[in-house]
């Protein structure tokens, strides 16, 4: 399981499924589950980190001027940033097409 | 060679493991597999083996320790019986999915309910397919040799499955019998230190049970069982070397009399050594009858069991445990579809015995044999002795 994205056989199979490939996870991009995204509006952003601290894929970022944006690759559309932010300025809204 | 002693067979258990140096062990006590976690404890306790003696909340705890402990190249040891196996349940399948060696004491019990604390085969019979090697000890020597084999077996790079050692709760495990206990220098002949394929470590990163999509998951699966079904061979080859260094002798399928039988009794664990003394029994009555005991039961000796019963006309399987609302016996099950494709088979009668701990004494197994021969069953299978 060195440089294809999975084994062709199972002869392939390296024992136990390990991956001897650091950070391989990276590869998987947890976006494309997404049915709704989060949307920041920033005039209500207190700073205060909360969203960044809960995401479960640890795809949120801050930014250059402090505030925070989520990574469209992994953000899987769970909502947790939106619940958890205590000012509402998150806000999830439907993916489109 | 080696040393005769007269030792509880669950303390002789934990010897072994000493003797091949595990370095963790987690293990949380339960009737009647106690006195092995007691055992591993004074042992570490004691700095008889340099190991640490993980002391946790419960069995799943237990075995998620020694999982742990394992990836990171550590030799461990872990035990339980009954509920703390069931328990275990759950990250069974991962241990042998990761493909780490551990090794474990299972000292047979009943699951509840009813609550009942003595032997018979309902804990280890669940767990028959979640890849874990699975080997049944007939007597104490067997408890011993099994574990030091336990790990040869396990650690060798074409088989890298964690390993179950059985031994039959309080009928084994809390009897003292005479058993050569190997030296040391014999068992470190025989095993070298552990050599792991891969290990977790900080410096080296790696992943360790990973996320399988649908596109991978078929084909991890065959190859867990294409290791398991292949690990027969290597078992065989530590057999034999284990023969030749302490002359001992061990096999997948072991017989008793059989080569001229007519009919056959079916056993594992430590009512063979009864059924022995019903097959002599039998014979001094003019029964043909002879013995067969699977010491191997995953995987499944499907071959040595068929070599061991030609010849045979009626076979009396002994199952330990209920499939409820099945075939009948897990043993049974097993022993009959192993023989379908063969054009000349035994008839196959089943008795449940034994369960949680109702004694089966020679007469009956005598009983249970000429029942057999004469085809008087009145069903598929029988609960041998069950009032009513
Ligand atoms: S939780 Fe809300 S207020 Fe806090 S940083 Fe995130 S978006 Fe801004
Ligand atoms: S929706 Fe979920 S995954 Fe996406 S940024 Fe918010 S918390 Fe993270």
């Amino acid at each position: 399981m060195t440089d294809k994205k999975w084994p062709e056989t199972w002869q392939e199979v390296n024992p136990g499924c390990m991956v001897f490939r650091p950070g391989s996870s990276s590869e998987y991009h947890t976006g494309s589950w997404r049915a709704k995204r989060p949307v920041w509006d920033n005039t209500k952003c207190i700073k205060c980190g909360l969203c960044y601290i809960y995401c479960p894929e640890g795809c949120i970022a801050e930014n250059a001027e402090g505030f925070f944006q989520a990574n469209m690759d992994y953000c899987k559309g769970c909502g947790i940033c939106a619940n958890e932010c205590w000012t509402g300025a998150i806000k999830m809204v439907n993916e489109e097409g | 060679m080696g040393k005769l002693v007269g030792m509880e067979v669950a303390l002789a258990a934990a010897e072994a493991a000493a003797l091949c140096r595990f370095e963790v062990a987690a293990v949380y006590p339960i009737t009647p597999q106690s006195h092995v976690a007691e055992h591993l404890s004074d042992i570490v306790n004691d700095g008889r083996v340099d190991a640490s003696f993980i002391t946790v909340e419960g069995e799943h705890s237990a075995l998620s320790a020694v999982i742990g402990a394992s990836a990171t190249g550590a030799r461990v040891i872990t035990a339980t019986s009954s509920q703390g196996l069931l328990y275990m349940g759950e990250v069974m399948p991962i241990a042998s999915g990761m493909r780490l060696p551990i090794v474990m004491i299972v000292a047979n019990r009943a699951v509840s309910s009813p609550i009942n604390i003595w032997n018979d085969h309902s804990d280890i019979m669940p767990m028959r397919d979640t890849g874990w090697i699975t080997i049944f000890a007939e007597n104490g020597q067997d408890a011993v040799d099994m574990v030091i084999q336990a790990y040869k077996i396990a650690e060798n790079r074409d088989v890298m499955l964690p390993v179950i050692v059985t031994m039959d709760g309080f009928q084994l495990t809390h009897v003292v019998e005479p058993i050569n206990i190997p030296d040391q220098e014999e068992v470190d002949r025989f095993l070298p230190p552990y050599n792991p394929y891969a290990t977790l470590h900080p410096d080296r990163p790696i992943s360790m049970g990973t996320l399988g999509m649908p596109e991978i998951f078929p084909e991890a699966q065959k190859a867990k069982d294409v290791a398991l079904v292949n690990s027969i061979r290597v078992i065989k080859e530590v057999w034999d070397e284990w023969e030749r260094l302490f002359g001992r002798k061990y096999e997948a399928v072991e017989t008793y009399r059989t080569d001229d039988a007519d009919v056959a009794l079916l056993t594992m664990g430590s009512m063979g050594e009864t059924a022995e003394v019903a097959v002599d029994e039998l014979r001094r009555q003019d029964v043909k009858a002879g013995l067969v005991k699977i010491k191997l039961w995953r995987p499944f000796p499907f071959e040595d069991l068929k070599k061991a019963l030609k010849g045979i006309r009626v076979l009396a399987v002994t199952d330990r445990a209920v499939s409820f609302g099945g075939p009948g016996g897990p043993v049974f099950s097993e022993v009959r579809s192993a023989l379908y494709d063969e054009d000349v088979r035994p008839k196959i009668a089943n008795f449940i015995i034994g369960l949680g701990g109702r004694d089966v004494q020679v007469g009956d197994f005598v009983t249970m044999v000429k029942r057999a021969a004469e085809g008087k069953l009145a069903e598929p299978y029988e609960f041998y002795g069950v009032r009513g």
